[in-house]
């Protein structure tokens, strides 16, 4: 008989989502979704707001990767004052952003998807989860714990608080970096760089066992999307645009930030409130794409950080198509977020005091791009001649993967799932290859009145009495 | 000519002019208590009600800013009643704008902010109201948000009191009360804002801020009054 199988809520990930799983009559996997399932609203309620709030208004977004939306709203502002940020600004904005990336990396690999690798997708659910990685490896459980703390000390130096600091402003930061604050973050880093060492020493014998999953999860050819710095290095704080394809060859290239919508449109669909960004020349669906550290990994040149350049060689090797190998480009991201923290307080110029552009208004329109962890974050506003906000785009690193987290939660399923007999390790595959992508949801709802609605009102027989379809 | 007086407060014994408020006297022998509305330098209206104070033989509370003092006069000023009010009055504060502290131009810097958190407020017992408010940032330096304001219209007051351009006002009644400049045109168009900024200084709130100023960056410097007021009053005498 044909049946539905729903796992809701889909747990250790950020927000609320549930997975719909659709049977056929022979027990065999027909469709499967990821919906999402709560709204957040952001674009629509900071209409009217000064423009000069949005960077601490968009924070809210989210408490995990604040920054993230701190420094994409920040950027938009830039450019609707039109001025040149400081470069002490500038490098001091890309810190604060590789200390963000760094801690929530930590927190996705560690808490979230290390119980499914450390003690494996079949293991008891009571159990799987970070208490059960220190029961078994106490270690790698403190390992995580301090990454993520070192990561969200960093922020704390910087910007005052770990979670929302108001530092980052419209025109650069509001306070320079002491040279007291500088030799703090130097201290710590010796120690994180060489926990990240260890864990991917760790991963890169464990992932092995998983070969069924990755060549399984969300395992097919797409598009990659990332923001790519000079001479194709890696940057998470200002760069252009790239798209690839799936056997690595550049699609599109050099976009300017504020040409974004040439290249994404959103699609919305009755069945989730995350839309459905893709890339417009190929049309929906076909113009599928992710985002996030497999995508940089798989668009950029080179890090520019020893360590993490030493780790790509063997990375590159991989069947990068595979979703699986998020989990292995989060741990080099890391890896390269230490460096290239190093390298970035070890220029003199990260110390200069003229770390903030004052105008007025001078643009009524800005967009602002930078690299999240999940992936590229987009801001765009829209101000009227006083400066307050009238429209609000945001398209976040979890949107741009909706696509691929759907197929990828209907390809899991229809390898793993067989109705004849369903067992728990089967369903948390589902939710381990949403899990892979790391989203956000609570970032990523904020469109309002533009959901289609369906309503039926059946009878008890099943007929449809009455529909409604706005 | 004042005479002076010798009245109770919290059971001490204290002495004060006819002329002075129970205010006054109370700060001046160290007794404080939480004011709004109330600024040195400006003329007191009464309109928060956070310094009531209970007078023997008088069943209702009197504000104590608006409260001449009288001789033999016996003033409580931190009772459980009293104090429950304020509370309660604060809470209304809140419940009756839309107070977003955590992304508050003035969020660190609000003398409404740090009266509820000296009243040990925690929670809002009150529905909140949601009020449609506006922003009005049509003046070149300033904006007005009226989802922060208060209406303790120190605004009013200074603009009237101080610098003489009376540019700001209070239309509506009751609930409905707003402040408004001039005849309630943009204030970028006000033909008699001087944009001297004592308004935006003397706002106990976010309600009204420098443009340009992110989140809690907005610190106002009240001091300017009691300077102006001392000197102007030097020079006319």
């Amino acid at each position: 008989m044909a049946q539905q199988i729903t796992i809701d809520p889909v747990t250790r990930l950020e927000g609320h989502g549930k997975i719909t799983i659709q049977l056929n009559d022979a027990g065999e996997v027909q469709d499967a979704q990821f919906h999402v399932t709560q709204l957040r609203g952001f674009e629509k309620f900071c209409e009217g707001r000064p423009f000069h709030e949005m960077p601490s208004l968009m924070a809210r977004i989210c408490g995990i990767c604040p920054v993230s939306h701190l420094i994409a709203s920040a950027k938009a502002c830039d450019a609707l004052l039109a001025v040149r940020v400081p470069p002490a600004a500038v490098a001091l904005r890309e810190l604060l952003n590789l200390a963000q990336l760094a801690q929530s990396h930590a927190l996705s690999f560690f808490y979230l998807s290390a119980p499914d690798l450390l003690l494996g997708m079949d293991a008891d659910p009571a159990k799987r989860n970070i208490f059960g990685v220190y029961q078994t490896n106490p270690q790698m459980a403190r390992d995580g714990i301090r990454l993520r703390q070192a990561g969200q000390q960093i922020i704390e130096i910087l910007g005052g608080k770990r979670i929302h600091p108001g530092w980052v402003v419209p025109g650069g930061v509001s306070e320079p970096l002491t040279e007291l604050k500088r030799e703090q973050i130097l201290a710590m880093l010796p120690e994180v760089v060489q926990i990240t060492r260890n864990t991917l020493d760790w991963y890169k014998e464990t992932f092995q066992r998983f070969e069924e999953e990755i060549r399984t999860f969300a395992n097919f050819p797409t598009l990659f999307m990332s923001i790519v710095g000079e001479n194709g290095r890696m940057n998470v704080y200002d760069g252009k645009l790239r798209f690839i394809d799936a056997e690595g060859k550049i699609v599109a290239d050099n976009i300017d930030g504020n040409d974004y919508a040439d290249y994404i449109a959103e699609a919305v669909q009755p069945s989730s409130y995350l839309k459905s960004p893709y890339y417009k020349p190929l049309g929906f669906p076909a113009g599928i794409y992710r985002v996030g550290p497999l995508a940089r990994l798989n668009i950029v040149e080179s890090l520019g950080t020893p360590l993490a350049d030493a780790e790509m060689p063997a990375f590159r090797q991989l069947d990068r198509q595979s979703s699986f190998h998020f989990h292995y480009a989060r741990l080099i991201e890391v890896l390269y977020a230490w460096e290239r923290i190093e390298q970035l307080l070890n220029d003199p110029k990260i110390l200069d005091e003229h770390v903030r552009a004052r105008a007025a208004v001078n643009a009524d329109e800005g967009v602002g791009v930078a690299e999240a962890p999940r992936g590229t974050l987009i801001h765009h506003y829209q101000i009227d001649k006083d400066g307050l906000i009238t429209r609000a785009n945001l398209i976040i690193a979890t949107g741009h993967n909706n696509l691929a987290m759907n197929r990828g939660v209907l390809q899991v399923a229809q390898h793993f799932v067989k109705g004849a007999r369903l067992d728990d390790g089967m369903l948390n595959r589902v939710e381990a290859v949403v899990r892979a992508y790391d989203p956000c949801l609570s970032c990523s709802t904020h469109a309002v009145g533009q959901m289609p609605l369906h309503v039926q009102l059946l009878a008890p027989d099943g007929s449809v009495v009455d529909e409604l379809v706005r | 000519m004042s005479r002076v007086v010798t009245l109770k407060i919290d059971d001490r014994d204290v002495s004060g002019r006819d002329d002075e408020t129970v205010l006054e006297v109370a700060r001046e022998n160290g007794i404080d208590m939480p004011t709004l509305c109330q600024v040195d330098g400006l003329s007191s209206v009464g309109a928060c009600r956070l310094c009531l104070v209970e007078v023997k033989g008088v069943p209702k509370l009197l504000p104590a800013c608006t409260t001449y003092v009288t001789e033999g006069m016996e003033v409580w000023t931190s009772t459980e009643r009293i104090n429950r009010y304020r509370r309660q009055i604060v809470e209304l504060l809140f419940s009756e704008g839309n107070h977003i502290c955590a992304v508050c131009v003035s969020n660190g810097h609000c003398e409404l902010q740090n009266l509820a958190i000296r009243l040990g407020i925690q929670h809002i017992d009150y529905p909140y109201r949601y009020p449609k408010a506006t922003v009005d940032a049509s003046h070149e330096r300033f904006g007005f948000d009226g989802n922060r304001c208060v209406l303790c219209t120190r605004c009013v007051r200074v603009c009237d009191e101080i610098e003489g351009a009376h540019t700001w006002d209070v239309k509506g009644r009751g609930i409905n009360s707003q402040v408004i400049t001039d005849l309630d045109q943009p204030w970028g168009e006000s033909p008699t804002c001087t944009s001297c900024g004592k308004c935006v200084n003397i706002c106990p709130t976010g309600a009204l801020f420098e443009k340009g100023k992110s989140v809690a960056e907005m610190t106002k410097r009240g001091e300017f009054l009691p300077y102006l007021t001392t000197m102007r009053g030097k020079k006319q005498r």
